[in-house]
This record gives C-alpha cells, sequence and structure tokens, in this order.
C-alpha cells in the first residue's frame, strides 16, 4: 500500500474543504435551523408525538442523513469528477498507485467531510430540541457507514459523468427524491399500505430507519434489515468500482 | 551507456480502428536527450502515455530500468516525471500545495528542502505562494516541470515543452533541460520545432503515422544525410545551362540568374573546383559564390514525404 500517496489525496482534498470552512459550515447549519423552525415549530406544534417521540427530535436522524447523504455524493462526485474536467487526472494515472489506493483517498476525504457535516447538524440540532441517543456506537457506526457508501456511490458518478449536468442528474433525480420518499420527515407506518410497500423498494428508507433505531430504540423495519441492505448497498458500490478501474471505463484509453 | 527505456513492438488500435502506434522499437539510453519529431498525429504523445500509464497499449513490451510497465508500474513510475502538453492545474490551489501534492501521490515523504531546490531552479521560488490561476502561461509551464521533478525521476518526459511559448522562455526551457540532463536525468521531448531538436537533443527521432521511421545521433544524422549546395549567381541571366557544364547535380534558377550546384561534403571529390573552372571556360560572369547546408528541417521533410509517397 503506498499511504503517502493515499494521505496526499486524502489531505489535498480535505484541504480544499478547510479552504471553504466558512461555506461549508453555515450552508448546513442555515438549512438545518430553517427545517427545524418550518417543520420542528410551524408544522410540528400541529403534529401529535411520532412513534412516541415529538416530532421535533423525530426528523433529527432524517435530517442528518439527507445532509450526510447529499454531502457525500456531491463531495465525492466533484472531487473526481474536477480533476477529469480540468485535466490533471493525468498525474493520478502516471502515478505509482493502485485504484484501491485512489478510492481510499478520495472516497475517504468525501467520507470525512461529509462526517463533519452531520456532526454539526446534530450539534446544531440540540440548540432547537431535546434528543437523547439510546445506541450511541449504533449511532456512530450508521453515520459513518452511511458517508462511506453515498460517497463511494459518488465516485461513481463522478467517473461516469461527461460534464456537470450530468454530475447534477443524478443526485438531482434519483438520489434527493429517494432520500425525502425515504422517511426523512415521517415514519413508514404513517403510509397507506400499497405505499408501504413500494417504499421498501427504497434503499434510503433502511438507513433512515436504522439510524432512527439508534436515535430512539424503535424503527420502521428491524435493524438487522437495515444493517443488510446498507452492507449490500455498500458492496455494489465497491463492486461497480472495481470494475470501473479493471476496465478503465471513462479513464483510462 | 546503458539502456533505461526499452520499447519492442509497441502498438495502439483504439476502437475506431484507428492505428495510433505501429510497432514501435526504441531503446532510450540513461542520461540522454532524446527529441522525438513528428507532424501531428504522428503518435507521439501516444507513445509517451503509453509508458507513463495513461494509455493501456494493444500490445508490446515497454521496460523501464528492467521493471515491466504493467507489472512493476509502481517501480517504473516512480522513476517517470511527465510533463503533458495541455496544461492541467488546478486553478485555485498555490504553487506549493500542488507541487507538494504530486510529490506525495508519487509515494516520497514530504521534503520542503527538496522541492525549494526545485522551485528555485525553476525560478518558480517567489511564486510558490501564488495561486496557479494568477501566474502567466511561461510560469505555469514551469509549475508543471516542478510537479513532474517533485519525485525525482530518473527519466522525464516533455510533450511538446516549448508550444506556445516565447523566444525567451524557450531558451529557459532549454536551459532547465541541459541542468537536468547534467543532473543525470535522462528526458525525452517531443516537438514540432526543429531547431529544438537541432540545439538540445543528442539523439533524434523521427516518427510519422505511427512509425519510428528513425533514431540516430544528431550530428550523424546531420552528417549522414546533410546535403550540401553550391549558389553561382551571374551577372548576366542565362537561358540554359551551357551544354559543357550539364549535369544531374547542377540546376538553373528560374530567372536563369543561379546556378545550383549539390554535392557530398563526405564525397573524396565534391566537383567544385571542376565546376568553377567549367563556368570560367563557359564564359560566365560569376556576381557572387555562396554555400548552404540543409538544416535538420529539410532533412524532416524529406524523411516525412519520402513515407508519405
Amino acid at each position: 500500500m503506498n499511504w503517502t500517496a493515499i494521505y496526499s489525496i486524502f489531505s489535498f482534498e480535505m484541504a480544499r474543504f478547510f479552504r471553504t470552512i466558512a461555506q461549508s459550515i453555515i450552508s448546513p447549519v442555515l438549512s438545518t435551523s430553517l427545517y427545524f423552525v418550518v417543520f420542528g415549530a410551524a408544522i410540528g406544534s400541529r403534529i401529535q408525538e411520532v412513534e412516541g417521540v415529538s416530532y421535533g427530535a423525530f426528523i433529527v436522524p432524517g435530517l442528518i442523513m439527507l445532509s450526510v447523504i447529499t454531502q457525500a455524493i456531491s463531495n465525492a462526485s466533484f472531487g473526481i469528477y474536477f480533476p477529469k474536467f480540468i485535466g490533471t487526472i493525468f498525474e493520478l494515472l502516471s502515478a505509482p498507485v493502485n485504484f484501491l489506493e485512489i478510492v481510499i483517498g478520495y472516497v475517504g476525504a468525501a467520507a470525512t467531510k461529509a462526517l463533519f457535516i452531520g456532526v454539526i447538524i446534530l450539534i446544531t440540532a440540540f440548540f432547537f430540541v431535546d434528543i437523547s441517543i439510546a445506541h450511541p456506537f449504533a449511532m456512530v457506526a450508521f453515520l459513518i457507514l452511511t458517508c462511506i457508501s453515498f460517497a463511494l456511490l459518488g465516485f461513481i458518478i463522478g467517473i461516469w459523468a461527461g460534464n456537470f449536468e450530468q454530475l447534477q442528474l443524478v443526485p438531482l433525480l434519483i438520489v434527493t427524491p429517494l432520500v425525502f420518499l425515504g422517511g426523512s420527515f415521517y415514519s413508514i407506518s404513517m403510509l397507506p399500505p400499497t405505499w408501504q410497500i413500494i417504499s421498501h423498494f427504497n434503499p434510503v428508507v433502511y438507513l433512515i430507519s436504522g439510524f432512527r433505531w439508534a436515535f430512539f430504540g424503535s424503527a420502521d423495519v428491524p435493524i438487522l434489515t437495515s444493517l443488510l441492505a446498507i452492507g449490500l448497498f455498500t458492496g455494489l458500490c465497491m463492486a461497480v468500482i472495481w470494475w470501473i478501474f479493471r476496465t478503465g471505463w471513462r479513464i483510462r484509453q | 551507456m546503458p539502456t533505461i527505456v526499452d520499447i519492442k513492438n509497441l502498438r495502439k488500435s483504439y476502437d475506431g480502428g484507428f492505428e495510433a502506434l505501429k510497432g514501435v522499437n526504441l531503446e532510450i539510453e540513461e542520461g540522454e536527450i532524446l527529441a522525438l519529431l513528428g507532424p501531428n498525429g504522428a503518435g507521439k504523445t501516444t507513445l509517451i502515455s503509453t509508458i507513463c500509464g495513461i494509455t493501456t497499449a494493444t500490445s508490446g513490451t515497454v521496460t523501464v530500468s528492467g521493471h515491466d510497465i504493467i507489472t512493476g508500474y509502481r517501480e517504473t513510475r516512480s522513476m517517470i516525471g511527465l510533463v503533458p502538453q495541455e496544461i492541467n492545474l488546478e486553478p485555485f490551489e498555490k504553487v506549493i500545495n500542488t507541487v507538494r501534492f504530486s510529490r506525495g501521490l508519487f509515494g516520497k515523504p514530504r521534503d520542503d528542502a527538496a522541492l525549494e531546490k526545485i522551485l528555485r531552479q525553476l525560478s518558480l521560488w517567489d511564486k510558490k505562494d501564488s495561486q496557479i490561476r494568477a501566474l502567466s502561461g511561461g510560469m505555469k509551464r514551469r509549475v508543471l516541470i516542478a510537479k513532474a521533478l517533485a519525485h525525482d525521476p530518473r527519466v522525464l518526459f516533455l510533450d511538446e515543452p516549448t508550444a506556445g511559448v516565447d523566444v525567451e522562455l524557450r531558451k529557459d526551457m532549454w536551459e532547465i533541460v541541459a541542468d537536468l540532463k547534467a543532473d543525470g536525468v535522462t528526458i525525452i521531448l517531443t516537438t514540432h520545432y526543429i531547431e529544438e531538436a537541432e540545439a538540445i537533443a543528442d539523439r533524434v527521432g523521427v516518427i510519422a503515422h505511427g512509425e519510428l521511421l528513425l533514431v540516430e545521433d544528431k550530428a550523424k544524422l546531420m552528417a549522414r544525410m546533410g546535403k550540401k549546395q553550391l549558389e553561382v549567381q551571374l551577372t548576366k541571366p542565362i537561358k540554359t545551362i551551357p551544354k559543357a557544364l550539364q549535369s544531374d547535380a547542377l540546376t538553373l534558377s528560374k530567372d536563369g540568374t543561379t546556378l545550383v550546384y549539390s554535392y557530398d561534403t563526405r564525397a573524396e571529390r565534391t566537383g567544385i573546383t571542376k565546376l568553377l573552372a567549367d563556368v570560367a571556360d563557359a564564359g560566365l560572369v560569376l556576381a557572387d559564390v555562396m554555400t548552404r547546408q540543409s538544416s535538420l528541417e529539410d532533412i524532416f521533410v524529406d524523411l516525412v514525404q519520402e513515407d508519405a509517397a
């Protein structure tokens, strides 16, 4: 393993993040606060408890997931797309590194940034609602796993994208709807039966449900099913990335 | 000189069926400056990209210092630095950071003293904290060289290093190349500019249509292929060459004022004495006499035309 190279990629990517630290932090804090004001205070005051938890607290795990997933994807996809776009990818391809090292560097940095944002949102949430975390270790594990798996997905999108429109396409058209329909702001059990069945095909449902279980000890789907789902998703992304580098798809002629 | 890069029967075809390299064989000697000359689309960049790992060959092998570029990619790539043709740099990054990144990416531990030496050598030290987008085109090219040198490569590929560069900077670039050669770095550069190859290369290779037409010591090449011409200017134009003078080597200019005589400098007899005597015997009066030696450019044009014919 070329750890020096991995560290170089990682720290180079992180430097980009810290260069714009203000907007990196302010924007998620602001949007989360807005969600709390609108959903928590304005609408939440008219909604009774959901699954024994106040509505304001109930949406916290979903809100964190929403930001973490979006951030992980956009950071990772941009991270690998940008060198392709400006042509600096030649250096990566001519360096004595293998695909695993490149992925660890880029995905690691994107996941770290997303994790950072997730933690900031959690801290912000404490200012608005009372929350206690039932399974802190499980919560952290879920958060990290989500960051990594969606950073992997973002990496795939970044390799695939041929222009900036395509870079936005998948997050906008697929990921955002899946996250919103994944139970970020409601419990799946609140939906009509048909929609409940359809929801079970949405992988994000398992993530949010598992994450919510770590907070409140109860969930829409069994925790093991959640773990299995995210494990499968991560494995699938890894397999695709392995194939990309094996064939040189979209990167090596 | 031992061989450092050994290219055997290298072929590259693209999906559309286009053959960019048609079985290239080339041995690059350690410590030399090899100039690869060729028109656009000749396969120069494909050759370099394949050695560096950016494109994969269809068949054939390349070894660098005995290591295969596929199975021993870590060893070979650690030894190679690449300065690409296009200026590909992160616009918002500082010079020092991007050079430091390159060193780390190639697996070398951080060494600020080494980077300072490189940046000073390239007159970039004052600019180390500047954002790349604030630099001039020439400075950006230097940054690319600094990045390529950041991991102390033994072989440096310069893909058209002086394309679109002004005369002064081109001279600077040649000096940098000479310094690197003095440090023992093997340098392969591609260029359109014949004068560049003539000025700095030890050996010259000519590529056209994916084939290496020749590789030869520059001086030998010029001597072998170098023709010399004697131009005899007459005071009064003539319509035809007088019979006594007629030979394959002698031609008359269109306006009839100049006789052009081609000869080989290394031949036992150049025939100049006889020619001048014959000119005088024919009653022609000389206005001026001058000689001209063919440049590498003439040789190159001849070769490429021969190949196309």
